[in-house]
């Protein structure tokens, strides 16, 4: 279990009062666990003094010079993972609202080998933080699209608390969606006959920054969340 | 229809030469790629035939079974530019495409710089061992 390195990708835009908290949280499980855990902070040009926070803390860093949205940070990190060689990369966003207790949950089913991505969901169980009304309704679509797409049934299709193995790696570091890659990413696992398993996990809500979502851009997401999938349905399916 | 007054053909063709003179020196200059003045050259030339040739907008009307000119103008204009629009849009995206990659190449390569520069943090001894296995 210990011989795989693990890379936790922490995406971070103007989330300076809450990034040290989410770093050390991950140290604290690193060390509980003993696992051979990196942290990653990725810096998607924060205007704050998120980076000035994270040059304090015991972690790496990457500092992209142009803000790329969540999808391009992401990436960023996978690319990362991919060049030096880890074997699984993490996804805990940098606000706070994924407890870290809940890596070793999504950690065990890659050391087993029994699945290629692991996605933490807070439906599974309904505890914690269950998202907004409206948020729920937009899951609840994505979940029905998915299902329609690729016959797999993600509960929480926007979570971004997820755990990849080194084949996925591979994969996103080719391709990741831009903008809110979450959903579409499910897709794109899917229809490259990934093993995709979800595991309950505690969220909360977040302890600073912005959503990446507000209310005028909800439908917007809609569309281009649709578009992309739809997309990457068309130019997977063949493989 | 009556032909066109002499000074406004005078006007048009004029009018044609200057704006290919402008996108020439555009070019020369390195304002302008070569890829993206094709489209402008040829609209000058095509400005600078019907300049010319007086009569041709009513004849092509009138082949095509157009009953008012001026609207087959409009119907071609608008059908180039909005094909000029598509081709930027593809253009856009491709140069959006570039600037992630450079980013994140950018990003890594910072990194990397400033690991050289600041050897021997707890981090890094971390990452050498990781590197090692």
């Amino acid at each position: 279990m210990k011989s795989l390195r693990v890379l936790v990708v922490v995406p971070c835009y103007n989330e300076q009062r809450s990034v040290a908290a989410v770093v050390n949280d991950i140290h604290w499980v690193k060390t509980r666990f003993g696992l051979s855990l990196d942290t990653l902070v990725v810096n998607d040009c924060s205007t704050d003094n998120t980076m000035a926070v994270v040059r304090t803390l015991d972690c790496l860093h990457l500092d992209l010079p142009v803000n790329l949205g969540i999808g391009g940070c992401m990436q960023a990190g996978y690319k990362y993972a991919y060049r030096k060689g880890y074997d699984i990369a993490v996804q805990i966003d940098g606000d706070g609202q994924h407890p870290a207790e809940g890596l070793i949950k999504l950690l065990r089913p890659l050391f087993d080998d029994q699945a290629d991505v692991v996605i933490g969901s807070r439906f599974l169980e309904r505890q914690g933080f269950q998202s907004s009304f409206v948020r729920r309704i937009g899951i609840r679509y994505f979940r029905w699209l998915n299902q329609l797409l690729i016959r797999k049934t993600v509960h929480d299709s926007t979570s971004g608390f997820r755990a990849f193995n080194r084949k996925t790696i591979e994969i996103v570091n080719r391709y990741y969606p831009d903008e809110y890659p979450e959903p579409e990413a499910i897709v794109q696992f899917g229809l490259h006959k990934l093993r995709l398993l979800e595991v309950p996990v505690l969220m909360e809500e977040r302890q600073g920054g912005t959503s990446s979502i507000g209310w005028v851009q909800s439908v917007y997401y809609l569309f281009k969340v649709t578009l992309g999938t739809l997309f990457v349905y068309i130019r997977l399916r063949k493989i | 229809m009556q032909s066109l007054p002499i000074t406004i053909q005078l006007f048009s063709i004029v009018g044609t030469l200057i704006f290919m003179a402008f996108i020439a020196r555009l070019i020369v200059r390195g304002k302008l790629r070569e890829e993206y003045s094709f489209v402008w050259i040829v609209c000058a030339i095509i400005l600078l035939v019907f300049s010319v040739w007086r009569d041709g907008l009513t004849q092509i009307s009138r082949l095509l079974g157009v009953f008012y000119p001026p609207a087959l103008i409009f119907l071609m204009a608008i059908f180039a530019i909005i094909c000029f629009l598509v081709h930027l849009s593809v253009v856009n995206s491709k140069l959006q495409h570039s600037i992630k990659e450079l980013t994140h190449e950018i990003a890594i390569l910072k990194k990397e710089v400033m690991d050289m520069q600041t050897p021997g943090t707890m981090v890094q001894t971390n990452e050498k061992q990781s590197n090692l296995t």
